[in-house]
């Protein structure tokens, strides 16, 4: 179980994790888990609820205590400095998770401008220019002075993407970013991460909708804490492995070059 | 429209516009301050060069009006920092057992008196302020202890309300052996601003610009925290350390404002919730407005206090929990209503 030496390790690989162990109270929630992820790519994440998703998620994030060995690029990812890690990788919460009502939109996406900014000093006009950008991206620019909590459920969600992409990370890590989105707004958010992806970045998502993490190149099937398959979209043994880990209530077939889960009526 | 398109949100002049209004209604309060007296209200201007009333304006009212305006600047800059800190609207200044902390260290003084010679000097030494002051620290230093750190914050205000109720219970026991005490300690309980004098104005002033630069300089942190405390350390924000020192600028705040003044209830609740209603700021922001609508709130209580049944006078404590408390149940109603 000797690693090989960062210098030796692979660059395609934006985040790894071997022997990956989390427990709370006595639950294993993520038992001696191994995973590449990709750089350049988007990866979904799937799985029944309580399989350690938003778990993994959190631990490649840098926010969760684990045991076992996280890099990113190579390097041990406790060895980055909080500040530096947080420019590097962006993180999303459940948007159920997120309160800041009192905010106004805009102060909220230039929150993501933190990592950016030195402890006392003020906001550059990189920050205000990033911040612009992203509530543009996402459609959020009007309500930039509207507090928080006087959004609906989905433009507050779009808010918050918002205050995701104005750290401009090289990796964004988002745990159900699709929850409270309507269909053109899913569709658009579809779009913008092929944006990212062609910009370079990487991508990783906890997805509830299985049809939709279908979009993605690369999918995670988790379980019980465990990877249960890791492969690319169109792997008919991850479509199994997908159906398996949803006891078979749904199924996936092919429509219009795409891929859908239905579900299983018996 | 203009060409230009707006990249500072439209919130930020309105901001300073409350800051100055505030500013402005404190100076009224103070100046209301000096001229409000136990035979009712009589202005400035008409007391000419009476020896007598300058004298009455400078060694009583001013101390007292000063003090008013920096013990509800104290409160209300604790509040903001309570309520950003815990994350909880209701969260109020003395959630950390610092009130009750002060209650029991000036019944302790209180019953010590006479016990012995030599404990009876060093408490005159150390005073009533002084004795609230350090039961208000120690008793924050054991919710710390009790919560073992600042690392569970539903842990923090578990262990804050326990050493509320613990603490409570044993001035309770004191007063209950020692009835003697009683009508002192009920002074203190109700809260006033009649004991405070220059040199406390002098301490209160010097605590209440170290908070506020202090709290202005973790401002950012509490925007994060906002977020949740995961999203705050995705942001690399060190939350042990920013915990820390919020809590010691709650503590100090908390304790100097509380030794000063006695219990003062609901202005460190209400002050930030005004600010809020009014405009939507950052805690840059939030922080120093709360201080100020704090100092506010509790100048005009003091004069009602003062004015209402002259040459009598009402605990201010008691008018601020009457008020705050309505103003809250108000608040609540409309919310609920809101809601439905």
């Amino acid at each position: 179980m000797i690693n090989t030496s960062p210098e030796a390790s692979d660059h395609s690989v934006a985040l790894e994790a071997e022997h990956l162990t989390v427990t709370r109270g006595q639950l294993e929630v993520l038992k001696d888990l191994a995973v590449k992820i990709p750089r350049g790519r988007w990866c979904a994440i799937v799985g029944p609820n309580g399989a350690g998703k938003s778990t993994l998620l959190q631990v490649l994030a840098g926010i969760l205590p684990f045991q076992g060995q996280v890099r990113l690029l190579g390097q041990p990812l406790h060895r980055h400095a909080a500040q530096s890690r947080a420019r590097r990788i962006a993180w999303l919460a459940q948007s159920s998770a997120q309160s800041a009502d009192d905010l106004t939109a805009y102060d909220v996406v230039m929150l993501g401008r933190l990592p950016h900014q030195s402890w006392l000093g003020g906001q550059s006009a990189a920050d205000h220019a990033a911040v612009e950008q992203a509530l543009k991206l996402t459609q959020a620019w009007a309500w930039r002075d509207r507090a928080l909590g006087t959004l609906s459920g989905g433009e507050k969600q779009r808010v918050l993407l918002a205050r995701l992409l104005a750290v401009e990370a090289d990796i964004l890590l988002m745990d159900e970013p699709l929850a409270s989105l309507d269909p053109p707004h899913q569709a658009d958010w579809l779009i913008l991460v092929r944006k990212l992806i062609e910009q370079g970045k990487t991508v990783v998502s906890v997805l509830h909708e299985v049809t939709l993490a279908l979009y993605a190149d690369d999918l995670l099937v988790m379980s019980n804490g465990q990877i249960q398959y890791a492969g690319e979209r169109d792997e008919p043994a991850l479509h199994r492995a997908i159906e398996a880990v949803f006891e078979h209530r749904i199924t996936i077939q092919p429509l219009a070059a795409h891929w859908v889960a239905l579900p299983t009526l018996n | 429209m203009s060409l230009l398109p707006l990249r500072q949100p439209l919130t930020k002049p309105r901001a300073s516009l409350l800051a100055g209004l505030l500013g402005l209604l404190c100076i009224t309060a103070l100046l209301f301050g000096l001229s409000v007296g136990s035979t009712g209200l009589e202005p400035l201007w008409s007391l000419g060069s009476d020896a007598v009333a300058t004298q009455i304006i400078w060694e009583v009212r001013a101390p007292r009006t000063l003090g008013a305006l920096l013990t509800g600047g104290l409160l209300g800059l604790a509040g903001a920092t309570a309520q950003g800190l815990f994350r909880n609207p209701l969260a109020d200044p003395f959630l950390l057992g610092s009130a009750s902390g002060a209650s029991l260290g000036v019944a302790l003084l209180l019953v010590s008196f006479g016990i012995s010679p030599l404990a009876t000097q060093w408490f005159v030494k150390l005073g009533l302020t002084g004795a609230a002051f350090v039961g208000a620290v120690l008793a924050v230093f054991l919710t710390l202890s009790l919560a073992r750190g600042v690392q569970h914050t539903l842990r923090l205000l578990l262990a804050g309300v326990i050493v509320g109720v613990v603490l409570g219970a044993l001035t309770s026991l004191l007063s209950l052996t020692r009835p003697d005490i009683l009508q002192a300690m009920q002074a203190f309980m109700l809260g006033s601003t009649a004991f405070v004098s220059w040199s406390a104005c002098a301490i209160m002033a010097i605590v209440w610009l170290t908070c506020t630069a202090a709290a202005i300089a973790f401002a950012k942190g509490l925007d994060g925290l906002a977020l949740g405390e995961a999203t705050a350390v995705s942001l690399g924000l060190p939350l042990a350390k920013l915990r820390g020192a919020l809590i010691g600028i709650l503590a100090l705040a908390t304790g100097t404002a509380v030794a000063h003044t006695g219990l003062i209830a609901f202005v460190g609740l209400a002050a930030p919730h005004l600010v809020r209603a009014i405009v939507t700021v950052r805690h840059a922001w939030l922080l120093p407005l709360a201080s100020l609508m704090g100092a506010l709130l509790l100048s005009f209580a003091d004069l009602f206090a003062r004015g209402l049944i002259a040459p009598q006078e009402l605990p201010v404590g008691v008018l601020t929990a009457i008020l705050g408390g309505g103003y809250l149940m108000w608040l609540m109603n409309r919310r609920g209503l809101s809601h439905d």
